[in-house]
């Protein structure tokens, strides 16, 4: 068994040193197989890990593994040790499973790229990476899987970096993410300090008996961890670098910007959730900064052209769901929310990238138009991942998990009318948003001919996802449905349940509520995008619209507040007396160098008529001293 | 038994050795340079035995054996290289061989 | 028994300056070759027969007679238009005022010297040899592996055929 958690991270990493190291003299698609291998194993390794650890239930909770020690300073002692729970178990569950179906998906769909071996290396450090985060028994191999796959995907959003856009993009993703980064390692900082050592188990057993809940040092310590969680989850307010990041190859979006790295600060709330608990105000901002989130958002996707801006919007939306539940203490509800969307999401993406390689790099969602009847497999498996991502009633996915959430936002203990509200008018932009991509992508006049067939390595995935995309929400049914919860039941080994106070009976009213909303919002969908367009014609080009396009223009507040003064700032300070000190330092051994390399001028009886006046004059000197 | 005093042995490898710096000085022909260091080599060695003579000890002639392995050497390396030069640059002037200048 | 070494010195010195005057490259190797023969009388007299015979042998024996061979594969021996331009009689101007002032120099360090006259000793090339491979035996070893050193990269510096450069010397 603690073999096996050990093998989980460490095949990637060797898939990627393989690949890194000779990748450039596979021929062919060998790179793909291999990095695709890698990865397969590992979600082997997973499924017979999960199988062990639900036998071993409920006597053991987590298995912890110690490799070997990492550091050892002082009273620092850092062992690269990794723990396995419910909680990480289905982390490495979805990492491993949905990483290997889009590893597949990439082998066709990166085929005659000229850095094929590359973007599977990146691929496969970027899992190796995730798992370490995931599995981490310390907050500071945690934050080095949480600094990995920040690399990666950085590398891999840039991967097309002769376009310089996409370096741009891939630049601003890795700074936005690097100012949560900052925060949450001085949040670890003050761990460290506080509780002399970094191990998370431990940190976890020792807060409530060290702080008191709501004292200032539990609050500074979980906001600082939030301020990571922000950055890497792309919520307010550190989301805009989300949506440029669709820079990159659509399965990379896929894996690393729906399915896994994004949930990253998900995974951090939930894991230290004790911290949060011990901070009440800090909790109420996660679920406020969800709330919020998930609107903005959701407004931004309704206005997108780009097919791939949109699922990014969307992405940050449902994050926001996520959070509002991680908010409002729905630990549960969150991760079960995490693994639906990776899902539906990760298929949204692929389902997106298919379409955009058959119209040969055709974004604009205004410019598809009528695919429906040309590429059937992917227009079923998208509009089931689009019903999921909408949370139609009953048949998908996406409603079991999203309604606990809605459910959950108004009868929970923190919970309150104005996170529903705010949550169920995100679920009907949702609703609209994804049904508008459907109809104007897959309905109405074809506008652009597909130039090729996608092949079955493209098309399994899309399928498998379909499939879990509507059979996943089965594993845990609402309350009201009888007690058939395991999902639940396997994270409330690590997870504390939520505590509701408001009436049970009442949980009904709210999924027939939420159907009813979502089921309108599919209905004005249809009626705006294939009924009577003209009925949006006005909204669509308003300036109201076009300021949601834009993301609400997050990227021009930044640029004046933070940006241009900083630049004035240089531009003052690369006149100042210690800059031309340094650049004087810098003239004056250019000037020396120019002088005495006169004397180097290769001339051999030059340098010996020196080295015969340096003698006499010494000698000289020495006798007539 | 030779009386001759030390100083004028010193003297005389001086000069030997000051006419080889001298030959060094104004020669452009590699071949021609590379005969003067030898002078020189020589004529060090030659201080070396005045001086062991005079104190009376071996060391000094150990040096001049020292000396005819590094002169021997050197010879032959350094003719070797003046093959590869004239191979290259048809010359043998010293002036010509001046790759190693600094470009500025 | 001095008489002889000022016979000796005077051929040496004389034929140094003959060696480093001449423009043809035979003339002035075999000047030095008389040098070396009268130096190596020099050292004779100075009792360290084994030193002479040494300095016949492998200066004037080997060495010398390596340089004739190099002279000869290179076929400068003979007078050339070249030595003729690049000897220039400006540069004994230069080179004598140097060698001049370290001459000064030299003798009047050899006047201010304060040497204790010790009886001069013969020293036996038994006492050489001991020496050499007692105190010395380090130094012997380290000459050793310069000879090595010597004859491998004379030996790869010397094959032409296989055209086996320094890659910095190779042309462009």
């Amino acid at each position: 068994m603690t073999t096996y958690i050990g093998l989980i991270p460490a095949i990637p990493f060797l898939g990627f040193l393989i690949l890194g190291l000779y990748g450039q003299k596979m021929h062919g698609k060998i790179a793909g197989y291999i990095g695709t291998g890698a990865v397969g194993i590992s979600a082997f390794l997973t499924f017979m890990v999960a199988a062990r650890y639900l036998n071993g239930l409920p006597e053991i909770k987590s298995y912890t593994v110690t490799l070997w020690q990492w550091i050892s300073a002082g009273n620092l002692n850092v062992n690269i040790s990794f723990s396995l729970d419910a909680l990480s178990l289905i982390f490495i569950f979805v990492i491993t499973f949905v990483g290997f179906l889009i590893h597949m998906y990439s082998i066709e769909f990166m085929a005659g790229d000229e850095r094929f071996s590359k973007f599977f290396a990146y691929m496969n450090l970027f899992v190796g990476s995730m798992l370490v985060l995931v599995l981490a028994n310390n907050m500071l191999v945690l934050y080095m899987g949480w600094e990995g796959v920040g690399l990666c995907s950085y590398l891999l959003i840039g991967f097309w970096y002769k376009e310089p856009e996409n370096g741009y993009a891939a630049r601003k993703a890795f700074i936005f993410t690097r100012v949560g980064d900052t925060a949450m390692i001085l949040g670890i900082f003050l761990l460290f300090l506080n509780f002399g050592t970094l191990n998370i188990h431990q940190i976890m057993q020792q807060a409530p008996e060290k702080w008191m809940t709501g004292s200032a040092i539990a609050t500074v310590t979980a906001a600082l961890l939030l301020g990571g969680a922000l950055g890497k989850s792309a919520q307010l307010p550190l989301q805009s670098w989300l949506p440029d990041a669709m820079a990159g190859p659509s399965p990379v979006s896929a894996l690393i910007h729906a399915a896994t790295m994004v949930t990253a600060g998900v995974y951090l709330i939930a894991r230290t959730h004790i911290l949060f608990a011990l901070a009440p105000v800090v909790q109420t901002a996660v679920a406020v900064i969800g709330a919020a989130t998930l609107l903005i958002a959701g407004f931004s996707a309704l206005a997108q052209h780009d097919i791939k801006r949109i699922l990014a919007y969307s992405t940050i939306s449902q994050i926001g769901y996520m959070f509002l539940a991680l908010g409002v203490g729905a630990w549960s509800a969150a991760v079960f929310h995490f693994m639906i969307h990776a899902f539906f999401k990760a298929l949204l993406f692929l389902g997106a990238g298919a379409i955009i390689l058959a119209l040969d790099e055709e974004h604009d969602i205004f410019k598809m138009g009528g695919l429906r009847k040309k590429m059937p497999v992917i227009f079923i498996t998208y509009l089931v991942a689009s019903a999921s991502l909408a949370a139609l009633p009953l048949v998908t996915a996406g409603f079991y998990s999203k309604d606990q959430i809605l459910w959950y936002s108004f009868s929970s203990q923190s919970g309150g009318l104005w996170l529903w509200i705010a949550g169920i008018f995100g679920a009907f932009l949702t609703a609209l948003y994804s049904f508008r991509m459907v109809f104007i992508t897959f309905y109405g006049e074809a506008k652009t001919e597909p130039s090729m067939k996608v092949g079955k390595l493209i098309l399994i995935p899309l399928v498998v996802l379909a499939v879990l995309s509507v059979l996943g929400g089965l594993v845990e049914l609402p309350q009201a449905w009888g007690n058939f919860r395991p999902f639940s039941n396997l994270l409330h080994n690590v997870l504390p349940a939520t505590t509701i106070h408001k009436k049970e009976g009442l949980e009904v009213v709210f999924e027939l509520i939420s159907a009813t909303i979502v089921l309108i919002g599919v209905y004005l969908a249809y009626l705006f995008y294939i009924k009577k367009p003209w009925l949006v014609k006005s909204y669509e080009h308003s300036r109201l619209n076009e300021f949601f396009y834009r993301g609400w223009d997050f990227d021009k507040v930044y640029d004046v507040l933070l940006v241009k003064p900083i630049v004035w700032l240089a531009e003052i300070d690369e006149k100042d007396f210690f800059n031309w000190f340094n650049t004087g330092v810098s003239k004056v051994a250019l000037f020396g160098n120019r002088v005495l390399s006169l004397t180097q001028n290769g001339k051999l009886r030059w340098y010996l008529m020196s080295f015969a006046i340096g003698i006499a004059l010494i000698l000289t000197y020495m006798i007539y001293r | 038994m030779l009386t001759v005093p030390l100083k004028i042995l010193l003297l005389f490898a001086g000069t030997l050795f000051l006419l080889g710096l001298a030959g060094l000085l104004v020669r452009r022909n590699i071949i021609f340079m590379l005969m003067s260091i030898e002078i020189m080599l020589n004529s060090a060695g030659l201080v070396f035995i005045a001086a062991g003579r005079h104190w009376g000890q071996p060391d000094g002639q150990v040096m001049f054996i020292f000396i005819l392995a590094v002169a021997a050497v050197e010879v032959s390396i350094g003719l070797a290289l003046i093959l590869q030069v004239y191979h290259h640059y048809k010359t043998l002037d010293v002036d010509a061989i001046s790759k190693l200048r600094d470009h500025n | 028994m001095n008489i002889f070494f000022y016979i000796a010195a005077t051929v040496a010195i004389t034929t140094t300056i003959l060696a480093i005057s001449r423009r043809n490259a035979i003339h002035a190797l075999l000047n030095l070759i008389l040098s070396l023969l009268s130096i190596s009388v020099v050292l004779y007299l100075l009792d360290a027969q084994f030193i002479a015979a040494l300095e016949v042998i492998i200066y004037a024996g080997a060495i010398m007679v390596l340089f004739i061979f190099v002279t000869m594969i290179l076929n400068i021996g003979l007078e050339n238009k070249q030595e003729k331009k690049w000897y220039n009689p400006r540069m004994w101007f230069v080179a004598a005022f140097f060698a001049g002032i370290l001459f000064l120099d030299l003798i009047l360090a050899v006047k201010n010297a304060q040497i204790q006259p010790v009886a001069a000793q013969v020293i036996h090339s038994k006492q050489v040899g001991i020496s050499m491979f007692t105190t010395y035996l380090l130094a012997v070893e380290i000459a050793a592996v310069l000879l090595m050193a010597g004859i491998i990269g004379a030996f790869h510096l010397g094959s032409q055929e296989k055209k086996v450069m320094h890659r910095f010397l190779e042309k462009k």
